[in-house]
């Protein structure tokens, strides 16, 4: 039984690695279906179908982003419009600002949107993922460092309901990961 | 492929197989390690000579701006009736090189060309290196760039607005929003490149630089899925925008009235010119950092074959528009406009025009033929020709167009001053120097979606018992 990061420290999760993608997809069904809910696999890239082996829903990231995008589209009406018809109407080549000048305002409505999505997205992404952030507890996990080249793992946390130390690692032997390991907070 | 048929089973599998994206049988290993180790090794000297080479140029570049913002427009050679000349030709050539990396990045993504996982990062790089060349000159061509600020709505102390109706104001969103856009979009994607480098970081430094960048990336599969969520989204926003970019930069021309620039052509000739001469720059940068770094397992002799082809796609699509004004101004009826391409094939520009011809449309048909796009050394000699030639492209559009328009008492030339030339010449120096500073400290190809379109990579490799995935297999199982 391998033991990471402050012994003394309360546990953060009981962490394992397993060979190969495909055995990381057929172990996270197996988690799954054994009811965890506060547990995470980790691979070097997005594994396609993980979501659904994990028992994931769909991200709602398009969701904030949807805002995002209405955000920067109001934005841009209101820039426009408001100076070119009240604040300083301008008459150019005998076209004032009303319906049928419109499409003009167009392309900036446009690039707005797609500016303000484009920010939601990239930060909502970090905000949903929780990050930046400067330190995790799984980084105790000497063996963890393999995460970005090619290692794939699997960390069940302590704060799971389902959690305990004995069942925990009987059934992640029978699954048969390797290195299982008690990562503890530092 | 009808001769697929006439062939023993077997081989008629074997030639249906899909050439794999990475070649030699290669080890996720082996590709963090590779693409890593170019960033983590001593710098060697011939980097050191060409980043002297490069910065050099780039200050020469640096110089030339500051007699210009000191002195005045008037060291330009550009003047009445030539008032946008080298300036705007070498704005929209950069602004054009830099749809490349966003075309292999976001569009090639959601069509699922996954060949591009080798290659975008270092065309996104690109993409970027080229908008800040691109920006300097709509900046600098103000004359008083003090005043730069009055492109930006803000409320100010003379209570003046922009025209929101024009397509200059329309070109300082689009050129903003894209360069913002490329970077966010270029940055989620180099998160998880950044842990691998964080995590594989010897020295004290390298740990805090990169456990900084790597923003405490852990890979987690909570993580990834509002990852790919983002990336799906950030594409999908990339597509039409980076084919609004340069549509928009179009308009600078086409909304005006001056014959040769007054046509309904321009949006989608520009957009397919942009991307010509894009990923002409992605091979004239890639194939020497292939040679250099021994990255030929990953960028194979099919990614360069398959850009070739692009090429040559869209290298016709400009070749047609050609032809297309051409027609329409003898179509259209207006003598203004049929002197506009009479005097651009035929009058003071010819070798302007006839460069752009030969570089644009004659050169890239040899890609037509195999051998030339599998022969390194032709596919960047052919793809030099395009990056000239597209140069030639904006030349021809905004100084023949401008030179003669209507009245013959306001016709002239323009002759480009040493100020010019070398601004032009030094900006290659930024561009050179910021890709050589890139390829340095930031892992040149997506590691992560490398070993993502490994056969390893797929959560059901090794099973046998779903129906065949492919023809090939389909093929096999028929035989057995």
């Amino acid at each position: 039984m391998e033991i990471a990061g402050n012994p003394r420290a309360p546990i953060f999760a009981m962490a394992a690695e397993v060979p190969s993608a495909s055995a990381l997809y057929q172990v996270a069904e197996k988690v799954r279906d054994a009811g965890y809910s506060r547990w995470d696999v980790y691979s070097p890239f997005p594994i396609h179908g993980m979501d659904h082996a994990m028992g994931l829903k769909k991200s709602w990231l398009s969701a904030l982003v949807f805002c995002g995008g209405l955000a920067g589209l109001t934005i841009a009406a209101i820039l426009q419009f408001y100076p070119s018809s009240i604040e300083y109407p301008l008459i150019v080549a005998g076209k004032p600002t009303n319906f049928f000048t419109v499409p003009a305002f167009f392309p900036i409505m446009f690039e707005l949107t797609v500016l303000l999505s484009a920010f939601t997205a990239t930060f909502g992404m970090l905000a949903l993922n929780g990050l930046p952030r400067w330190n995790h507890p799984i980084f105790n996990w000497d063996r963890f460092k393999k995460v970005s080249d090619d290692g794939f793992f699997l960390a069940i946390e302590a704060t799971d309901p389902k959690f305990d130390e004995e069942a925990t690692r009987a059934m992640l032997e029978g699954l048969g990961a390797s290195h299982i390991t008690v990562v503890h907070e530092d | 492929m009808a001769d697929v048929y006439m062939q023993s089973p077997e081989a008629a599998a074997k030639r249906l197989e899909r050439a794999p994206l990475v070649t030699s049988n290669r080890s996720m290993a082996w590709i963090t390690d590779h693409v890593a180790s170019c960033t983590e090794k001593r710098a060697p000297l011939w980097w050191w000579i060409a980043f002297m080479l490069s910065a050099s140029l780039a200050t020469v570049s640096v110089l030339c701006i500051g007699y210009l913002i000191s002195t005045g427009v008037g060291v330009w050679g550009l003047n009445h009736p030539v008032g946008w000349a080298w300036d705007i030709t070498n704005f929209v050539f950069w602004i054009g090189i830099g749809h490349a990396g966003t075309l292999i990045s976001a569009i090639l993504f959601l069509t699922r060309q996954k060949w591009r996982t080798s290659i975008n990062r270092a065309a996104e790089a690109m993409t970027l290196f080229a908008v800040v060349c691109a920006g300097i000159f709509p900046a600098v061509h103000v004359g008083r760039i003090w005043m730069v600020w009055f492109l930006a709505p803000v409320p100010n102390s003379n209570a003046i607005w922009q025209n929101f109706r024009s397509p200059l104001l329309w070109d300082v969103f689009a050129v903003s929003t894209y360069f913002t856009v490329s970077v966010l979009f270029w940055y989620t994607g180099l998160v998880p490149d950044l842990a691998t480098l964080r995590d594989r970081a010897k020295t004290k430094l390298r740990k805090f630089f990169y456990g900084i960048l790597a923003l405490g990336w852990r890979g987690g599969n909570r993580q990834w899925k509002h990852y790919e969520m983002a990336y799906l989204i950030l594409a999908g926003l990339s597509t039409p925008l980076v084919l609004s970019v340069h549509s928009v930069v179009s308009f600078d021309f086409a909304t005006s009235v001056i014959p040769g620039w007054h046509t309904t052509i321009f949006p989608p000739y520009f957009v397919a010119g942009a991307i010509f001469g894009g990923f002409a720059m992605v091979l004239t940068i890639m194939l020497p950092a292939r040679a250099i770094f021994g990255l030929h397992d990953l960028i194979t002799a099919d990614h360069v074959d398959k850009m070739c082809k692009i090429i040559l796609l869209t290298g016709s699509i400009v070749g047609y528009a050609y032809a297309m004004e051409f027609f329409i101004a003898w179509y259209g009826g207006n003598l203004f406009e049929q002197y506009a391409f009479i005097n651009r094939a035929t009058g003071p520009y010819w070798w302007a025009y006839w460069s752009m011809i030969f570089c644009n449309v004659v050169a890239p048909q040899l890609f037509w033929m195999r051998f030339f796009r599998r022969h390194v050394l032709w596919v960047f000699v052919i793809c030099m020709f395009v990056n000239a030639g597209m140069w030639f492209e904006r030349f021809v559009i905004i100084v023949t167009s401008l030179h003669r328009d209507f009245l013959p008492s306001s016709w002239g030339m323009f002759y480009p001053t040493w100020v010019d030339i070398w601004t032009f010449v030094g900006t290659f120096g930024i561009f050179l120097s910021l890709f050589l500073v890139f390829i340095r400290w930031l892992p040149m190809i997506c590691i992560f979606e490398v070993k993502a379109v490994l056969p390893e990579a797929d959560p059901h490799h090794g099973h046998h018992d779903d129906h065949a995935a492919t023809p090939a297999a389909a093929l096999k199982e028929g035989v057995h």
